[in-house]
């Protein structure tokens, strides 16, 4: 298929997937922000800035970080190119533009997102509230996901969609576990603390996990035992292992499809030995946030050289 | 007060095209209406098809207003309009395939020199080059306008990319969907067949040098064109891809897609791209849509382009006047349709009746397209005329006048119900080893009462256009 167009795809799938995270971290940043503050504690909210990389543009525009204003950074802000918004309205154009590679289904779960968004930018802020906000972006960011799953030929279009949405989940679940460093950094005696298993739950309903998470581990919540499901738990489909796979899936159907393999299969492959050879107990030795930050950096990379082999136009 | 031919109701009677589309509206309340109206524009808005208009701003997702009543050709009305629009083709064509050669039409007298060299459309660049088949222009689109039962006149040509299929295809899918019955009751030729006959017409032009089943690609401006869903809706519906200058790239003789499994060889590009945007080694050299050494490629017979570059000079408005011409000339047939008597503001005597009879003619650039840059003279007010007087007389070559047709009306719906509104038609004639039509065509309407501006750039709307079996 065309270059631009594989592009536009693997795009599509990143934008829906990085609107959901910001749905998701404005779930995370509420829910910690319903618990009693303590002194001398950092604002929750700049940490979720922070973990999203925005607080700079956030700053620039609205100074101070109170809900509200941070509700419209990370939903409607169209200068924040990580809001919900900004998001969907992108994924959108950019299935409009490769309209022949989508099927109807799809186009119409994109449409409707980009429809219903213009109908929620013109209501009075007052009607709505975050939740209602959080819940819209996840039930579309499902359909949209549905529609490619029922309906969408097993092409290599299918498989860059793919590898979009696994790369973006990746990243997206490092930084938002690393949301946590932001909120705890400060005050390394809170770890272990009551205030901190809280935390960490959130974190975990945040993802849609909590429940998922008792039943694969059950008794109580430890930071460990969140550290193994979010990083190393295969049936967690939100791990950082079960994206790498997933990548590691789809460039292999990719290199088989077209009969060569490039340095893209081979860096996924890296990414996922190593995963499969560290603990929990070395990711704390090392640093969780240290940890984090390595992998966001290696998904990173590992995103570049998909655009190299495959997206650049310049394969030869 | 000019009376208007209504191609429904005759002498107080209903025509027989249109004599089972009575009972069908009476049956429909205005809340049925309404509902079937929103209906309508709902599945467009799903679907996509939207309309931007140049230079307005505004809403980019606007859409062309789509009106349910359908507008109805009898079988033998339609079996006349086929044939001229097809010996019309034919002749365009020949016309473009002698005006790149001997230009034995010029020589013989039949048409100015001026016109055709000196024409900023005729491309120097392709001179003495006959592309496969003999074809320039594969894809003519007709502009008619009907005046009377039997009368009807073709009010320009348009032999470059001439827009607007995909409401054709799009208006019937939506018309079938919502009023099944209808297409029970009434035998109605489809026109689902046209996506088909164009890859079957594009394919049929490969180069010479193409050994193996052709490559087709369209070639688009890009995302930020009006017509881009109509681009990808082609696309689609061919199964083949659509691509900007940016996918394309020249390496030896051949041109070449940039695809994730390296580069492919493209052998036909269905380009939507003006003349001036295709090659900047060629043309224009600050063009970013077009592909560096496309045009050399084109010359040695490595690459189809459809329509072939230099098309336009068979489509202005001052060549328009010599097309009865060109079918005498090269088919040695009389025109089946007429032209629409036209007043060459370059000719001083033209110059001068157009001038005495502003405020009752159409003028219109030469090079105008989109109903921009036109004067409608009893529509238009006293500062208005003078304003274009003034135009004119600055550059009379660029102006032609015509006579402010009668133009036929169909039953639309409006806010009151139903009323008669301006109409016209552009059929789509392939042109490539054979010659088609589907049957049907867009059917353009001006939705302001009085109005006879159908441009959707001018707020005109679409209509479903049905051509009956028997």
């Amino acid at each position: 298929m065309l270059s631009r167009t594989a592009d536009n795809l693997f795009w599509i799938a990143r934008y829906m997937e990085r609107a959901e995270t910001a749905a998701r971290l404005l779930e995370v940043g509420s829910r910690i922000s319903l618990i009693p503050s303590v002194h001398g504690y950092r604002s929750e909210w700049d940490s979720l800035l922070q973990a999203t990389g925005t607080a700079e543009g956030f700053a620039r525009k609205y100074g101070e970080a109170v809900q509200r204003n941070i509700e419209s950074y990370l939903f409607f802000d169209h200068d924040n190119p990580s809001s919900v918004a900004a998001c969907i309205v992108r994924a959108r154009e950019n299935g409009r533009i490769v309209r022949t590679a989508l099927t109807t289904q799809v186009w119409d779960a994109l449409n409707t997102a980009f429809q219903e968004l213009r109908q929620l930018e013109r209501m009075p802020r007052s009607e709505l509230d975050l939740s209602r906000l959080t819940e819209w972006t996840m039930r579309h960011a499902a359909m949209v996901r549905g529609a490619i799953d029922a309906t969408l030929l097993r092409n290599d279009g299918f498989n860059f969609l793919n590898l979009g949405y696994y790369l973006e989940r990746g990243d997206s679940t490092a930084r938002l576990m690393d949301v946590k460093y932001y909120v705890l950094l400060p005050r390394v005696d809170f770890v272990g603390s009551g205030l901190d298993n809280y935390q960490w739950a959130t974190l975990l309903r945040a993802m849609s996990a909590h429940r998922a998470f008792h039943w694969a581990y059950g008794g109580e919540v430890t930071a460990g035992k969140i550290a193994d499901f979010l990083i190393l738990n295969p049936q967690c489909p939100r791990s950082l292992i079960t994206c790498v796979a997933g990548m590691n899936n789809h460039l292999g159907r990719l290199a088989k499809a077209y009969r060569r393999t490039t340095e893209a299969q081979d860096r996924a492959a890296a990414l996922q030995a190593a995963l499969e050879s560290v603990t929990v107990d070395q990711i704390f030795d090392e640093g969780l946030h240290e940890f984090l930050s390595r992998f966001i950096r290696e998904a990173a990379d590992l995103g570049r050289t998909i655009h190299e082999c495959y997206l650049s136009g310049d394969v030869r | 007060m000019t009376t208007y031919f209504n191609e429904m109701f005759e002498n107080g009677a209903v025509r027989a095209p249109y004599r089972r589309l009575e009972d069908w509206t009476r049956a429909m309340p205005a809340e049925l209406r309404q509902m079937k109206q929103a209906e309508a524009e709902a599945l467009f808005r799903r679907i996509g098809i939207t309309f931007a208009v140049y230079g307005e701003g505004g809403d980019p997702d606007r859409l062309i207003p789509f009106d349910m009543f359908p507008r109805v050709f009898s079988n033998a009305e339609w079996t006349r309009l086929e044939r001229g629009i097809k010996q019309r083709a034919r002749a365009l064509n020949a016309f473009l395939a002698d005006v790149y050669g001997r230009g034995e039409i010029v020589r013989a007298g039949r048409i100015p020199s001026r016109l055709v060299y000196q024409n900023e459309a005729y491309e120097k660049a392709v001179t003495g080059f006959l592309p496969p088949k003999g074809v320039y222009s594969h894809i003519v689109g007709i502009d008619l306008v009907r005046t009377g039962p039997d009368e009807f006149f073709v009010l320009e040509d348009n032999c470059r990319t001439p827009s607007g299929v995909s409401y054709m295809l799009e208006n019937r899918e939506i018309m079938m969907r919502m009023f099944p019955d209808l297409f029970r009751e009434n035998r109605i030729l489809p026109v689902d067949g046209y996506s088909g006959r164009l890859r079957h017409t594009l394919a049929s032009v490969a180069p010479a040098k193409c050994d193996h089943d052709p490559t087709v690609v369209i070639l688009t401006p890009g995302h930020f064109n009006s017509a881009y869903y109509e681009h990808s809706f082609l696309a689609d519906l061919m199964g083949v891809e659509l691509v900007e200058g940016q996918d394309l790239f020249v390496e030896g003789e051949f041109v070449f897609m940039r695809t994730t499994e390296g580069p492919k060889r493209v052998d036909v590009i269905y380009r939507r791209i003006d003349d001036a945007f295709i090659d900047p080694l060629c043309f224009r050299p600050d063009s970013m849509l077009g592909v560096p050494g496309l045009m050399d490629v084109y010359r040695s017979g490595g690459v189809s382009i459809c329509s072939a570059p230099g098309a336009g000079v068979a489509d202005d408005k001052a060549v328009y006047t010599y097309v009865p011409e060109m079918v005498r000339f090269y088919l040695g047939e009389e025109p089946i349709l007429q032209n629409v008597p036209t007043w060459q503001c370059g000719k001083s005597d033209d110059l001068k009746y157009v001038l005495d009879h502003l405020a009752e003619l159409v003028v219109k650039e030469v090079h105008g397209s989109g109903g921009y840059g036109m004067l409608v003279g009893p529509k238009s007010t006293a500062e208005q005329v003078e304003a274009f007087r003034a135009r004119i007389v600055a550059d009379p070559g660029n102006y032609i006048a015509q006579p402010t047709l009668a133009l036929s009306t169909t039953p639309t719906f409006v806010n009151e119900g139903i009323a008669p509104r301006h109409v016209d038609l552009r059929p789509y004639c392939l042109v490539g080893e054979t010659i088609e039509l589907v049957p049907g065509g867009l059917t353009r309407v001006a939705l302001t009462e009085g109005s006879l501006v159908v441009n959707s750039s001018q707020g005109g709307g679409v209509k479903d256009t049905w051509v009956l079996a028997e």
